[in-house]
């Protein structure tokens, strides 16, 4: 039996710009797949191709063992789809956005309550308030409560939580890891990269092409190369100087503190702490880390 | 980075009928200083700014932007200012020179200095190929990095920045902190906004607005020692949810 999101060598191009390049993956039951990577980077296409919204140039794709082109209409009643730009009715109010798409797929509110419970009490209390009268956090709740009122076997989130608060942010992957627990197979995509870990499996996505797929644990354990982190009170002044350093391989600034990765291999610390030593460099705390995603992003895209 | 103040406010309101945006909010922006102005969604950091670049009238309280009144000069604070965000940048049908022209042309700049401008930037981002490309075919990243060049075509004295770096690629993101960092050293005054926590660290100052109001101000080392916490992302939990860490 194929799992529920089967995608086998997709291809699309508009014009001269080849969006998808060969995309195979699969997503099993239950499963959170976070497909991560920045604007442009195709992941859009994807998921319309996904919702057979989009007909792909070549390749194929299952959804729940549904063929994306012979069977879609079959696809479009098992599905709930949350596309990146808010698309529920902004002049109906909260209730009636809810009930319309419950009505569409010929179920209510109350059949399936239960499910979007959690996430729509939150917003009940402004339940006769204009979906475009919402604030940010709110309509993203909204409009999840919409792609969940039919009870769908799978579930495609298109950049949930972009422009949306840290704290609001956490709360939303807190409700889709409760979602696991009714089945629900998840395909959801974020350019934030530090969301790789609310994620059973990810794919790293850059102009068209997978870079990597794995657990975010073991792709930060298969890095391959020793990543330092430096602490300095002077971090734009030290990392002005690595970048020129000869036997920089990669720095960059990450939050507090500078990520860098030296071209020599097998390179101890004191080795490092002594090379730097030669240099004129602000006072610093160098220590070994683990990486992180978004450092095996960087690193693949060069 | 000097003592001058370039932006400064004190009890500045806004009110929308009923409700309250901004509420009473009083702090200084230093000049040359890069300054992260946080905040949870709907808390009030977009109405405070368009204040500040003299797009909205105050309720009440005082503010001054390089040194003019935003109650009475509120037309010449907008020569002295530049403003960039992610959802509204460059003129996509235009080209690359086009938009530099457009964009010095409107803040008065005369046509020798935006040839001389035109060619800078196009050497200082490696444009070179694309100068004469209308801007949709520029990748997005790139794109940013020249709005940004272009919303300080005018050497303002504050460039305001609307979550700039949105949906950007992390290497990317990074080339433009470099950019903000450089403009920053060359004396203008950066006034950032970003749901990227670590972004927060970028900067020498942020504050943390919280239902209209300043909750905390300071440098990102002095929040977190002052709430007992390891990341910003936790400063932010604390102070928009009450959140117990």
């Amino acid at each position: 039996m194929r799992p529920p999101i089967d995608i086998e060598r997709i291809s699309k191009s508009y014009e001269d710009i080849e969006a998808l390049k060969d995309i195979s993956f699969k997503v099993n039951q239950a499963e959170i797949f976070g497909l991560i990577g920045p604007d442009g980077a195709g992941k859009t296409s994807l998921f319309r191709i996904l919702t057979t919204l989009l007909l792909p140039d070549t390749g194929d794709a299952y959804v729940q063992g549904y063929h994306i082109v012979k069977d879609y209409k079959k696809i479009r009643n098992i599905i709930g789809y949350m596309p990146g730009r808010f698309s529920l009715y902004q002049d109906l109010s909260v209730e009636e956005n809810l009930s319309l798409f419950a009505s569409i797929f010929g179920t209510t509110i109350e059949e399936n309550y239960e499910l979007v419970k959690e996430i729509y009490s939150q917003i009940e209390p402004f339940k006769d308030r204009r979906a475009g009268q919402l604030s940010g956090g709110m309509k993203q709740k909204l409009a999840l409560s919409c792609a969940l009122i039919h009870k769908p076997e799978v579930l495609f989130l298109d950049e949930p939580t972009t422009g949306v608060d840290p704290v609001s942010r956490k709360e939303f992957w807190g409700m889709l890891k409760n979602l696991k627990a009714y089945g629900i197979t998840i395909l959801v995509s974020t350019p934030y990269m530090d969301e790789a870990n609310m994620c059973d499996k990810i794919g790293l996505i850059q102009n068209g092409e997978i870079l990597s797929i794995d657990t975010p644990g073991k792709m930060t354990k298969n890095f391959d190369r020793d990543i330092y982190a430096i602490k300095t009170a002077q971090k734009h002044k030290f990392l002005l100087s690595l970048k020129s350093y000869e036997n920089t391989h990669s720095v960059f600034s990450f939050g507090d503190s500078i990520h860098y990765i030296d071209k020599r291999n097998e390179i101890t610390e004191s080795e490092i702490r002594s090379s730097f030593s030669k240099m004129e460099l602000p006072e610093f705390k160098i220590e070994k880390i683990k990486p992180t995603v978004e450092d095996c992003f960087m690193e693949l895209m060069k | 980075m000097s003592s001058e103040a370039v932006i400064s406010s004190e009890n500045l309101t806004k009110k929308f009928g009923s409700f309250t945006a901004v509420d009473h909010i009083t702090f200084e922006v230093k000049k040359g200083e890069i300054f992260g102005f946080l905040g949870a969604n709907g808390a009030g950091k977009t109405t405070a700014m368009k204040m500040f670049c003299g797009l909205l009238r105050p309720s009440s309280g005082k503010g001054f932007v390089a040194g003019l009144d935003i109650f009475k000069d509120s037309e010449k604070i907008k020569k002295r200012i530049g403003y960039m965000s992610q959802r509204f940048s460059l003129y996509e049908d235009l080209t690359v020179n086009e938009n530099i022209q457009f964009y010095a042309g409107i803040y008065g700049l005369d046509r020798k200095t935006i040839k001389r401008k035109q060619q800078e930037l196009s050497d200082k981002l490696q444009l070179k190929e694309y100068q004469n490309k209308l801007i949709s075919s520029l990748p997005l990243g790139w794109k940013q990095k020249l709005a940004f060049s272009v919303a300080i075509v005018h050497e303002p004295d504050i460039v305001f920045l609307d979550e700039p770096t949105g949906g950007v690629d992390p290497v990317t993101r990074r080339q433009f902190w470099d950019l903000i960092y450089e403009a920053a050293d060359a004396g203008v005054t950066v006034f950032v906004t970003t749901h990227y926590m670590d972004e927060a660290e970028y900067c020498n100052r942020i504050s943390m607005m919280v239902d209209g109001r300043i909750e905390a101000i300071g440098s990102t080392e002095h929040l977190k020692a002052k709430y007992k916490v390891n990341s910003m992302n936790d400063v932010f939990l604390i102070l928009a949810r009450n959140v117990e860490i």
